[in-house]
């Protein structure tokens, strides 16, 4: 061991209990740092939904020719899909780094800490905000450079960035949900099948009026992820379109709500001290 | 509570799991402040169980602790200001760096940043890992890693610093070296230690009183002297040259105590007196003229005791891997009398 010299005072004061926002802040900062460090955690959610873009943006092109397709670019009615598939990679990298900590007693060094629960959540969402916000920039920036216009112009832009951000944040939260109800990688990893599953069965390929299956076409109505992708969409091929920009919105902030409420109370109980 | 001056006061803490027996079965003890408590017992005894009550991560299902002087059910946030802990394997995350683990874990105790900065160093310098500081974890050794584990549950300072299991797997130099820090801790620094262990030596050489653990019971508690005397005298060993001088041996040693008859002659005769006998033992056998091929003196271990006390040994019970469990005791550093 190191130096005779260091000593410690033994029951020295430490000082107050740290705010919420300091904490939050520490939590979160470790949260980036560890996103950032991971090039994997990058560069395949950046990847994977833009590989399926260029081949669903070249291979689909005809569907644009079927009467009443809302625009002549199918590149344009697929950009949406890149933001949601990367708001699934987001919910399982979030959920496996905090099932990671779970499993390695990380959770447990965190505990014994005056960490409010609220606070460690929080934070840990922090890294995922971070990655959301760097795909969605990429994705909007490959749009742009593969030709696709934004409608609804530069604001436009930031409001697609800011919906796309919330959804991705919503699905985080998610991802932690899953981790602090199962407390393994495997369990996160699970849901991704699932959550696939969930996004083909919505209007992510064709708009909903013109599914000719009348169940797939009733799915996807019911399927909240349809109006997630038509929010973003509208941006891109319409302008301004309120209905769509509201249930978008809505929709986004209801799962957030619910995900992040269900996600703080599993919190609690997971981290269980007297 | 019986002790208000101790540490650490457990009565009748008792842990059961839905599915499992009792993990912790109706224990008592006290810690002294200053102490280093060796709590020692095989796996699955209920050490680790026992610890993370004590430290506030699990309820207990009845009876009452309190640690330094807090409840740990009724005051758990006093109680997790108050101590320290490096839990069952090295919980760090192999992204950050040494240095980033400790300004997390000051931070997040309210440390003030120029105060955290200057503890991060003293303690990277403290624990040897000044030059590792800032590289990722991910990289460290074994050893590594158990000392910055222990750099941070002392960020805060703590007065009591529980260590569950701290050298389990580690290579004998490291393990030396944090039973020296370990010493040092309690011994320069009063920090009251809570050590649990499966290692005999680790109990024997660190632990100023130790507690044996066994199906969530505490079968013996004492100093390691005075549980080692309860179970009987030294012996000593004798084997002559000549293996059919044994006779003549078991004669001569039976001056001394009951002689027991070995292959090969060898003979065990007990040792009340304890090594003062052993000089006149070699002189009785000198002046016999008996030629003796080898001279043991056999002290009482804790694994006799834990024998006496529970029916097996407890080395050999362990279920982990270790690369050697009887490493060097920390150097230049003896036991406090006490």
């Amino acid at each position: 061991m190191g130096a005779e010299t260091t000593r410690l005072v033994v029951g020295a004061e430490t000082g107050q209990a740290p705010g919420l926002l300091e904490q939050i802040g520490a939590v979160a900062h470790r949260s980036i740092t560890r996103t950032l460090r991971q090039r994997a955690l990058l560069v395949f959610p950046l990847l994977f939904p833009l590989i399926l873009f260029a081949i669903n943006g070249s291979s689909l092109s005809a569907a644009t020719k079927i009467p009443g397709f809302p625009t002549s670019s199918y590149r344009a009615f697929a950009l949406a899909l890149p933001f949601i598939q990367g708001a699934l990679f987001v919910a399982v990298s979030t959920g496996t780094d905090l099932a990671r900590d779970i499993e390695t007693g990380f959770f447990n060094r965190l505990a014994l800490t005056p960490l409010r629960p609220t606070a460690l959540l929080v934070g840990q969402l922090g890294g995922s905000l971070v990655l959301a916000c760097i795909q969605c920039v990429v994705y909007l920036l490959v749009g742009l450079a593969t030709g696709v216009a934004i409608v609804s112009g530069v604001g436009g832009a930031f409001v697609l960035l800011a919906l796309a951000v919330l959804i991705a944040f919503a699905f985080a939260s998610l991802g932690a949900l899953m981790a602090l109800r199962f407390g393994t990688g495997e369990a996160v990893q699970g849901i991704f099948p699932l959550l696939f599953v969930t996004v083909f069965l919505s209007s992510s390929s064709l708009p909903r009026n013109l599914i000719k299956v009348t169940w797939f076409r009733d799915v996807a109505t019911y399927n909240p992820v349809s109006y997630l992708i038509e929010g973003i969409r509208s941006l891109i091929i319409k302008g301004w379109d309120g209905q769509a920009l509201a249930l978008g919105f809505g929709f986004a902030t209801l799962f957030l709500a619910i995900t992040l409420a269900l996600a703080g109370a599993a919190m609690k109980t997971r981290l269980v001290r007297t | 509570m019986s002790d208000v001056s101790a540490a650490i006061e457990v009565e009748q803490l008792v842990r059961e799991f839905r599915k499992g027996p009792r993990a912790v079965d109706g224990i008592d003890l006290a810690v002294s402040p200053g102490e280093i408590y060796g709590f020692l017992g095989p796996n699955g005894a209920g050490k680790s169980t026992t610890v993370l009550m004590l430290t506030t991560l699990l309820p207990p299902t009845s009876g009452r602790a309190a640690v330094g002087g807090f409840d740990i059910v009724r005051q758990g946030s006093q109680v997790r200001s108050t101590i320290g802990a490096a839990l069952q394997e090295a919980a760090l995350d192999p992204i950050l760096t040494g240095r980033e683990h400790l300004l997390l874990q000051g931070t997040l105790q309210g440390i003030g940043k120029a105060e955290r900065r200057t503890r991060a160093e003293a303690l990277l310098d403290r624990v040897g890992l000044t030059e590792a500081a800032d590289r990722r974890v991910g990289g460290y050794s074994g050893g590594m890693k158990r000392r910055l584990d222990l750099a941070l549950a002392l960020v805060h300072a703590p007065r009591i610093l529980f260590l569950d299991e701290p050298t389990t797997g580690l290579d004998p130099q490291s393990r030396a070296a944090l039973w020296e820090e370990v010493a040092r801790l309690a011994h320069d620094e009063g920090m009251t230690v809570f050590l649990t262990t499966q290692y005999l030596e680790e109990a024997d050489v660190l632990a100023d009183r130790v507690g044996i653990i066994d199906h969530g019971k505490i079968v013996a508690e004492g100093t390691p002297a005075q549980l080692k005397a309860e179970i009987g005298s030294p012996t000593v060993e004798v084997a002559p040259v000549d293996p059919d001088a044994g006779e003549r041996l078991a004669e001569l040693l039976a001056g001394f105590g009951t002689p027991a008859r070995n292959g090969r002659g060898s003979v065990t005769v007990p040792l009340p007196g304890a090594e003062a006998q052993l000089a006149e033992i070699v002189r009785a056998l000198d002046k016999a003229d008996l030629r003796v091929a080898s001279l043991q003196l056999h002290q009482p271990s804790l694994d006799d005791v834990f024998l006496a006390k529970t029916g097996r040994k407890l080395e050999g019970t362990a279920e982990e891997e270790v690369e050697d469990p009887a490493p060097a005791a920390p150097r230049g550093r003896g036991r406090r009398g006490r």
